[in-house]
C-alpha cells in the first residue's frame, strides 16, 4: 500500500502549490506574514478557500457597500445565513437567494439540487421554518442538445430536491439568451417564517462550550467547490466534476426537523450550516463573529470514506451538515434530538478564548490559524473599472421601431419565444402546493403563500432583465428592482426587502467590473425609492466560458407582505364586462426588447428609461386601490410589451378582450416602456378606481367571447384572433422546442 | 372522532393532513411517529404523502417495515378506516393492504397539477358524501403514481367495485384503467394518489376533497349512534 505524502510547507511555497488552490503570490505572502511562518498544506487550503471570492467577497465588497441595508422592518441584514424582516405580530420572514452556476454547468442535476439544499439550510440555520422556494434560471437558446440537457436536468434537480424535502417551489423566472450557452445561471431562493424569539445566530461563544457536528458524514465530494466557483469555466472544467457535491434531500428533511426542534432548547448557543468551504467556513466564521476561538479534533468528525486527510475534511463540501455550539454539560439533550431522526451528532471540539482555529488530527496540531484572519481579513481589491466601448455606441443609437410586417403574426411569434412562453412544462414538475398554503400558484406575477394562523400572506418573486442591464447597467439595475416590486404590488403586497444574486463575468476585466459597479448603483437607487433594502444575497463572478461573459445578471428576489388575504390579486381577468385600464405611457423604446431580438437577432441601443419617482407613486396608488377592493386583476407590462401583457390577462380564463391603444401599432403593441400596468376593474368600481388612480386610462373591456381584439384610436383593427390560438402558441412553445430535432 | 396522522421519516404532507382534520373537519388529530407501537386510541388512521425514507428504493418499500405498520395492519383487520394518500397509498400497496403497485409516471417526470376525478364508487365509508359519477377537482403531486396490477386483479377490482376514483379523460400518469384510488375488499382501507387534503379550503383553490373526510366522520357518528 502506498501512502500519499502531503507536501510540506516548504514545498507549498517552492512549488507554488497555493496557486493551484486559487491564491495569488501576494495572498500567500499575506497569509505567511499573518502566521509569522509559511503556512502548511492544510493551512494554505483554509486560507485559499476562505479568501476565495465566493467566501470573502474580496472583489465585490466595495460594490456591496453601496446597497442600502437598513430600515425599520429589517431585523437582520447581510452577514448571517439569511436576512430577516419583521411582518408584525411577533413574526418575521427570513429569505435569501444564492447561485449554483458553476456546479450546474457541468453536473446540472446535482448542481441545481444542492443549490436548493444549500439555500434551505441557510434559512433553517436561522431558526426559521422554510415555507417556499423560488428560482431564477438562465440558459442558452433552447436549440442545441447540450442546452436542452442542461435545462431539463436543472429543472429535474430543483424538483427532485424541493419535492422530496416537502417545501413548495412556488415561483421563479427563466430566460434564454445565447450568452448563457456555456455558463447557465441557477439561482435558488428560500423563504422561511420565524417567531422573533427563535432567531438564531451563527456564533461560537463561551469558553469551554462544546462544538457539535450534526448531519451527514463528510466525504471527499465538493473539495474546493468555493474555489472552483471563483474561476472561469473552460474545457478543463469537466474534470472538476468531483468538485460538485451530491445532494440527499431526505437527509436534509431529517436535519431540518431536528434543527427546528433544537432551536427551542436554551442549551443552544449558535448554529450555522456547512455551506461553501464546509467545516472551515462554519467554524472560522462562528468563532470570529463571537470573538472566540475553536479547537477541533478531526478524528471525531463523522467520515464517509477512510483515510481522509485534515485538508480533505476541512475543504469537503459534503451536503446536509450543520455545526452547533452548545452549553457545556448539556450536549446530551441536543444529541438525543438528532438521534430521534437517526442523525449523527458528535462533539468535535470546544470554544477557546485565544481566537484561533486549531485543528488536531491523529494527536497532532495540523493547523493553527487566527479565526479572524480567515473570516474577516481577506484582502479587499478595488478593481479598475472602465466604461465599455459598446456602451457609448449604444447610447448614441436612436430609438427606432423595428420593422414588422404582420403585427398579429408577430404577437404569436413573440408568445412562443421561450423567455415569454408558458413555463408550465417546468412548474408542472415542482410540487408547488405541499404545506397547503400556496394561494397564488406559479404563472401569475408573484407567488402568494399564506401565513397559517393569520389572515396575512407573503408575495414573492424573482426578476432580472439582463438585456437592459447589459445595455445600461444603472438603468437596468433600477428596472430589475422596480419590476420585482411591480410583481409584488400587482399581487396585493407591499414590498418589504430584497435579496440579490449578482451574477457577472470575470471582475479582472475592467469592463465587467464597471457593469457590476454601475448596476449596484441602479439597484441601490431603486431600493431606496421603493423602500426595499437589501438584506442579503450572494455574488457569483467569473461566469464566463472560454472568454465569453454572460450578460450582467443581478437577480433580484423580493418578498412583500399582503396584509389581508382579501387583497390577494392575480393577473387574470375575472369576468366579462370588466373594464380594462392601462397605466403608464408608452414610448418608442425597443433597446433590449424581445421584438428587437426577434427582428435584429441581437440587442442594441438604449435600455428603456425609468423614473423612480413615477414608479414609486404608481405602485403606491395601485396598491392602495387593490387594498380598497377596487381592482379585479392587475398585471405589469414587461417582456414583449403591451400585446403580450394583454394576452396574459385573458390566458387560462375563457374570456376575451376588446382594447383600443394609442399611437403607432408597433410601439403600442411591442414597446417595453417601463412603469406600466394593465388593470381590470368591475364597472361599479370604475369611478372610485379612476379617482384613486388618476393616470389610469380606460382602454377597453373584457368580453365573454374569447377573442383578442386590439384596435387603434382611429378604429383600425390591429389584431383580432381567437384567444385559443394565441394560447396554444404560448403554452406549447417550450415542449415543442424540447421535442424538435436539431 | 380522533384521527392519527402517521409520520415516517421523510413524510411531508403530514402537516396538510393534520390541518385538514383539525381546521376544516374540526376533529381531534395527533401525529404518531413511526416507531410508536400503539394506535388503540384512534378511530381512523391517515398515512400522508411524502418521501418516506427518501424513497430511494421503491416508494414505501422501507416504510412498510416500520414499527407502526404492524399496528396499522391490526387496525385494518379490526375494521378501522385507513386512508393512504400518495406516498401513503404506496406504503399500503407495499404492505399488501391493497393490491397492485405504483410505477413511475408514464412521462417519467414528477407531475403537480389539479386533475379531474370521477367518483366511481360512492358506496364506501370514504365517499358516501359524494354522488356516484360526480366529477371532482383534486390536486396530484407525484412521480410514481402509475397504478399497475395484473389483468386478473384488475378484473377483480372492477367486479368487487373496489375502484373508488378514476382520472377522467386521458389520465395523467398511465394508470391501469385510469385508476386513481382503490379500496380493499373489506371496504375500510382506501389508497389514492390525488391529495384530498389539498382541496379543503377555497384559499387553496377548491374544496372538493372535504366530502371525503366528512364521509369518514359521518360513518363514524352513525356507527356510534347505532352502537350506543
Amino acid at each position: 500500500m502506498s501512502v500519499m505524502l502531503e507536501p510540506s510547507a516548504e514545498q507549498v511555497k517552492e512549488m507554488k502549490l497555493y496557486a493551484q488552490m486559487g491564491m495569488s503570490d501576494e495572498e500567500f505572502e499575506l497569509a505567511t506574514s499573518i502566521l509569522g511562518r509559511t503556512p502548511n498544506y492544510t493551512e494554505t487550503g483554509l486560507f485559499s478557500v476562505m479568501w476565495s471570492e465566493h467566501c470573502s467577497y474580496k472583489n465585490s465588497k466595495p460594490v456591496l457597500r453601496k446597497f442600502p441595508t437598513t430600515g425599520p422592518q429589517v431585523l437582520q441584514g447581510p452577514g448571517e445565513g439569511a436576512g430577516i424582516v419583521d411582518i408584525g405580530d411577533g413574526q418575521a420572514v427570513v429569505f435569501k437567494m444564492e447561485s449554483h452556476n458553476h456546479p450546474s454547468a457541468i453536473e446540472p442535476y446535482q448542481g441545481a439540487a444542492t443549490g436548493v439544499g444549500g439555500i434551505i439550510r441557510d434559512v433553517f440555520s436561522m431558526g426559521a421554518r422554510p415555507i417556499a422556494l423560488l428560482n431564477s434560471l438562465r440558459f442558452g437558446e433552447l436549440k442545441t442538445p447540450r442546452v436542452k440537457y442542461l435545462f431539463e436536468e436543472v429543472v429535474a434537480g430543483i424538483a427532485g430536491y424541493g419535492n422530496c424535502i416537502g417545501i413548495p417551489t412556488v415561483g421563479g423566472e427563466i430566460q434564454f439568451d445565447p450568452c448563457y450557452e456555456g455558463n447557465p445561471l441557477v439561482n435558488a431562493m428560500a423563504v422561511g417564517l420565524i417567531n422573533h424569539e427563535d432567531i438564531q445566530r451563527g456564533i461560537a461563544a463561551g469558553v469551554g462550550n462544546t462544538v457539535l457536528y450534526a448531519g451527514a458524514k463528510t466525504g471527499r465530494d465538493g473539495i474546493h467547490g468555493a474555489t472552483f466557483a471563483s474561476e472561469e469555466l473552460n474545457e478543463e472544467s469537466e474534470k472538476k466534476r468531483p468538485a460538485v457535491q451530491v445532494g440527499d434531500p431526505f437527509m436534509e428533511k431529517l436535519l431540518l426537523e431536528a434543527c427546528l426542534e433544537v432551536i427551542k432548547s436554551d442549551a443552544l448557543v449558535g448554529i450555522q450550516d456547512m455551506g461553501a468551504a464546509g467545516l472551515t467556513s462554519s467554524s472560522a466564521e462562528m468563532a470570529s463573529k463571537a470573538g472566540y476561538g475553536i479547537e477541533m479534533h478531526l478524528d471525531r468528525v463523522p467520515q464517509r470514506e477512510t483515510g481522509m486527510t485534515a485538508y480533505e475534511m476541512m475543504l469537503s463540501e459534503s451536503q446536509e451538515r450543520m455545526l452547533l455550539v452548545v452549553k457545556k454539560g448539556r450536549e446530551q439533550e441536543i444529541v438525543e434530538i438528532f438521534e430521534k431522526y437517526d442523525l449523527d451528532c458528535v462533539a468535535v471540539g470546544q470554544v477557546t478564548d485565544d481566537k484561533m482555529l486549531r485543528l488536531i488530527h491523529h494527536g497532532e496540531v495540523v493547523a493553527e490559524v487566527p479565526a479572524d484572519a480567515l473570516a474577516e481579513e481577506a484582502p479587499v481589491y478595488y478593481k479598475p473599472k472602465q466604461e465599455p466601448a459598446y456602451f457609448k455606441k449604444f447610447k448614441e443609437q436612436k430609438n427606432e421601431e423595428p420593422k414588422v410586417e404582420d403585427v398579429g403574426q408577430t404577437l404569436k411569434t413573440l408568445l412562443s419565444q421561450p423567455t415569454i412562453a408558458s413555463k408550465e412544462w417546468v412548474y408542472d414538475q415542482y410540487d408547488y402546493q405541499v404545506r397547503t398554503s400556496t394561494v397564488v400558484t406559479p404563472g401569475s406575477d408573484a407567488a402568494v403563500v399564506r401565513v397559517r394562523g393569520t389572515n396575512k400572506a407573503l408575495a414573492m418573486t424573482t426578476d432580472c432583465n439582463s438585456r437592459y442591464i447589459y445595455l445600461d447597467p444603472v438603468t437596468g439595475g433600477k428596472i430589475a428592482v422596480a419590476e420585482a416590486a411591480r410583481n409584488i404590488v400587482c399581487s396585493g403586497g407591499k414590498p418589504l426587502a430584497i435579496t440579490d444574486c449578482l451574477n457577472f463575468g470575470n471582475p479582472e476585466n475592467p469592463e465587467i467590473f464597471w457593469q457590476l459597479d454601475q448596476s449596484a448603483e441602479g439597484i441601490s437607487a431603486a431600493c431606496l425609492a421603493l423602500d426595499a433594502p437589501v438584506i442579503g444575497g450572494n455574488v457569483s463572478l467569473y461566469n464566463e466560458r472560454s472568454g465569453t461573459a454572460v450578460y450582467p445578471t443581478p437577480t433580484i428576489g423580493m418578498v412583500g407582505l399582503v396584509q389581508e388575504l382579501e387583497h390577494v390579486t392575480t393577473q387574470y381577468a375575472k369576468k366579462a364586462g370588466d373594464l380594462v385600464y392601462i397605466i403608464g405611457d408608452t414610448m418608442t423604446e425597443f433597446g433590449g426588447s424581445e421584438l428587437q431580438k426577434l427582428v435584429d437577432g441581437a440587442i442594441s441601443g438604449q435600455a428603456p428609461t425609468i423614473d423612480l419617482d413615477i414608479e414609486a407613486r404608481r405602485q403606491h396608488q395601485l396598491l392602495t386601490a387593490i387594498r380598497s377592493g377596487l381592482v379585479a386583476s392587475a398585471h405589469d407590462v414587461s417582456e414583449g410589451g403591451m400585446s403580450v401583457a394583454l394576452a396574459e390577462v385573458v390566458f387560462g380564463t375563457e374570456l376575451g378582450l376588446d382594447v383600443t391603444l394609442e399611437g403607432s401599432a408597433v410601439t403600442a403593441l411591442f414597446s417595453e416602456s417601463q412603469s406600466r400596468f394593465v388593470v381590470t376593474v368591475s364597472p361599479e368600481h370604475a369611478e372610485d378606481f379612476e379617482a384613486a388612480m388618476p393616470e389610469a386610462k380606460r382602454a377597453g373591456v373584457i368580453t365573454a367571447s374569447p377573442s383578442y381584439t386590439v384596435k387603434s384610436t382611429t378604429g383600425e383593427v390591429w389584431i383580432d384572433q381567437p384567444v385559443a390560438e394565441l394560447f396554444a402558441a404560448w403554452k406549447g412553445a417550450i415542449p415543442c422546442l424540447l421535442n424538435s430535432e436539431d | 372522532m380522533k384521527f392519527a396522522v402517521i409520520q415516517f421519516p421523510g413524510s411531508n404532507c403530514d402537516l396538510d393532513m393534520y390541518h385538514a382534520i383539525k381546521d376544516e373537519l374540526g376533529q381531534d388529530v395527533e401525529y404518531v411517529w413511526h416507531d410508536k407501537a400503539d394506535l388503540s386510541g384512534f378511530d381512523a388512521i391517515l398515512l400522508p404523502g411524502g418521501f418516506s425514507y427518501g424513497d430511494y428504493l421503491r416508494c414505501g418499500a422501507i416504510a412498510q417495515f416500520s414499527n407502526i405498520m404492524a399496528e396499522v395492519k391490526q387496525a385494518a383487520a379490526a375494521g378501522k378506516p385507513i386512508l393512504g394518500v400518495c406516498n401513503g397509498f404506496q406504503v399500503l400497496t407495499e404492505a399488501r393492504l391493497l393490491p397492485g403497485a405504483l410505477l413511475r409516471n408514464k412521462n417519467l417526470k414528477f407531475i403537480c397539477r389539479t386533475v379531474e376525478l370521477e367518483v366511481v364508487n360512492n358506496d364506501t365509508i370514504f365517499t358516501a358524501e359524494y354522488q356516484k359519477g360526480q366529477h371532482i377537482q383534486i390536486p396530484i403531486a407525484h412521480g410514481e403514481g402509475n397504478y399497475f396490477c395484473d389483468d386478473e386483479t384488475a378484473k377483480q377490482l372492477e367486479a368487487n367495485n373496489q375502484i373508488v376514483f378514476k382520472y377522467t379523460g386521458e389520465g395523467p400518469n398511465g394508470s391501469v384503467s385510469n385508476i386513481a384510488g382503490i379500496i380493499n375488499e373489506q371496504g375500510n382501507v382506501l389508497g389514492m394518489m390525488p391529495h384530498p387534503e389539498r382541496a379543503v379550503h377555497e384559499v387553496m383553490g377548491g374544496t372538493d376533497g372535504l366530502a371525503l373526510f366528512r364521509s369518514i366522520l359521518k360513518q363514524w357518528r352513525e356507527s356510534h349512534v347505532s352502537h350506543a
